[in-house]
């Protein structure tokens, strides 16, 4: 399934950050994670998972530091900071108030598709008429 | 194995690729190999092959032009390329990292100090003068040497002409004042300038590729000389300003320790600021051609009819006949330095038929000087001044007439831009070996007038 990218930029962040909230880890893993908990819907772009990490290191919110992969090559492992674990709150909050707005809208959607259908069923001679 | 191999050159291969991009630093490279090559694991593990897991894996990075934006966008700084001085921790570790930084300082302190002590020993000012680059370059040398790690048989080949050089200029029995005396002063540092190319290219001198290196090498080095001697000159007379204020005159310790001490280190700091950034830092010496020839052009075109129009050929002075060969060998380095820079494959451009114009209009002012210099010399007799000054022009004139010559043939399509670019390197130690004729046949020749 194909998600649009302005949805996958902006959960990016938040879903980063939580999978840092669990523990310590690194790109690879985290792209992983992400396949796991959407149950592989979500495809990111690998390598631009990578510069999402610089950033969210620049701004704080996670630490990083090299360490030997137990294959025995160099890998950089990021730690959500104090300020990362603010930052996630926040935006659970976030979208939790997305979420449910979100929730209520497509009830709604759904109640207006029954009464629509509904109301079809009322006119439905002058529908088959008129698709007649 | 041999599977194992094969995705080591593929993963090469990608690696070398990634590293162009600028906006992606070494250290993200690496993240992203460890990324590359833990996917490939696992697209293996599930009964992909090594070639088929590496394309998939490739793929899944995505688009580089765009994870490279992504990057950029983060890191815009390294759009302008900082220069790191002290490698980072990725390179190299620990003591190595300050070791070259070490062994740079001591050797420019080193110089500074030969200089000062060559002031104190030799009484006389021309004999300081002739010295002065066995003073300095050895140390450059010294640095190079250590850089490349030189075998025992370059440091003998480029010793040995040195030794003999210094031997040479101390032991003539110049005559005070004489001009085959400043002739030696004036060429012996490009006779030293030519062994530390041999240096420069850890011996491979016959290389064309080590030879250009060494001409972009000496490019750089003028440009980071000339900044650092501006920056120094803004820290000096800003220290001066607040000395005066004081009334502490500091002209003595300028003229005393300032000057000698710092100008020689500059040198051997200048070189390794070249050294260390030559990957770094596009090349500033061949943008400045580009600026110039156009200018040169103009400049050579506005002279031709004023030394046509001037009528009294015969009178020239040698001072103008100097100028005229500091102009060629100008022309000569706007051509070395775009072709140093210029990309061999690419097809004749506009800028390559603006050289040819460049050396035609060179050769055509050289010969008018040429033709009033010879009418001197046949007039009033060779001088050691005259002949050298006419053997560098016809040195000089060799080198433009084939430079034009060749630079017509690629613009017809009648030869490769490689030949161009090979008989320029291949032509300079002529210009070193010029320059240890006068220093070493001159003198005896002219009675070491």
């Amino acid at each position: 399934m194909h998600i649009d990218k302005d949805l996958v930029a902006a959960s990016a962040t938040p879903l980063v950050l939580g999978i840092l909230a669990d523990g310590e880890s690194y790109g690879y893993a985290i792209l992983k994670r992400v396949a796991e908990l959407s149950g592989g819907r979500m495809q990111w772009t690998d390598g631009m998972l990578y510069p999402l990490l610089h950033r969210l290191e620049r701004l704080g919110l996670v630490s990083s530091s090299w360490a030997t992969s137990e294959a025995g090559r160099r890998r950089k492992h990021y730690a959500i900071t104090t300020a990362g674990k603010d930052v996630l709150v926040e935006r659970q909050e976030q979208w939790a108030v997305v979420a449910d707005a979100l929730r209520h809208v497509w009830q709604d959607v759904q109640e207006g598709v029954r009464h629509g259908v509904q109301q079809g069923f009322g006119t439905g001679p002058a529908v088959a008429e008129g698709r007649a | 194995m041999a599977g194992d191999a094969r995705l080591e050159a593929q993963i090469d291969q990608w690696r070398g690729y990634v590293r162009r991009r600028r906006a992606i630093s070494a250290a993200d490279v690496e993240e992203m190999e460890d990324h590359l090559r833990a996917q490939v694991d696992d697209l293996a593990a599930t009964g992909l092959d090594d070639d088929e897991a590496f394309l998939v894996a490739v793929k899944r990075m995505g688009n580089l032009d765009d994870v490279s934006r992504e990057f950029a966008r983060e890191h815009s700084e390294r759009l302008w390329k900082q220069l790191v001085l002290v490698p980072e921790p990725p390179v190299a570790a620990g003591a190595a990292r300050w070791r070259e930084l070490a062994v740079v300082l001591a050797l420019a302190v080193g110089a500074g100090l030969a200089v000062k002590v060559g002031i104190l020993a030799f009484d006389e000012e021309v004999t300081l003068m002739r010295n002065v680059g066995l003073l300095v370059l050895p140390f450059l040398a010294g640095y190079f040497a250590w850089k490349r790690r030189v075998t025992s048989r370059v440091a003998a080949a480029v010793l040995a002409p040195a030794v003999l050089l210094a031997v040479v200029i101390n032991v003539y029995p110049f005559a005070p004042g004489g001009s085959t005396e400043l002739l030696a002063v004036i060429h012996a540092p490009v006779v030293l300038w030519t062994l530390l190319g041999v240096v420069y290219m850890g011996g491979r001198w016959r290389s064309d590729a080590g030879r250009m290196d060494f001409v972009r090498f000496t490019g750089e080095l003028v440009v980071y000389m000339a900044l650092l001697a501006l920056g120094g000159g803004v820290l000096v007379g800003l220290t001066f300003g607040i000395f005066g204020m004081v009334g502490v005159d500091l002209e003595p310790i300028l003229e005393d320790w300032i000057m000698p001490l710092c100008v020689p280190g500059a040198l051997v700091v200048a070189a390794w600021l070249v050294e260390a950034k030559k990957s770094v830092v596009e090349n500033i010496a061949p943008v400045l051609t580009k600026v110039f020839t156009p200018l040169t052009i103009v400049m050579l075109l506005s002279v031709l009819p004023v030394l046509l129009g001037a009528g009294g050929l015969v009178d020239v002075d040698r001072g103008l006949l100097i100028l005229m060969d500091a102009i060629l060998v100008l022309v000569l380095c706007l051509l070395l330095y775009s072709i140093s820079a210029r990309d061999s494959l690419a097809p004749p451009g506009f800028f390559d038929v603006l050289q040819l114009v460049l050396v035609g209009a060179a050769l055509a002012v050289d010969g008018v000087m040429l033709t009033a210099m010879l009418t001197r010399i046949a007039e009033f007799g060779a001088s050691p001044n005259k002949v050298a000054a006419l053997g560098l022009n016809l040195v000089l004139l060799a080198h433009l007439v084939r430079s034009g010559w060749l630079a017509l043939r690629f613009l017809r399509g009648r030869s490769g831009f490689a030949a161009v670019e090979r008989w320029q390197t291949r032509y300079l130690p002529a210009y070193g070996i010029w320059a240890a004729v006068v220093v070493v046949v001159f003198p005896p020749l002219f009675g070491f007038a």
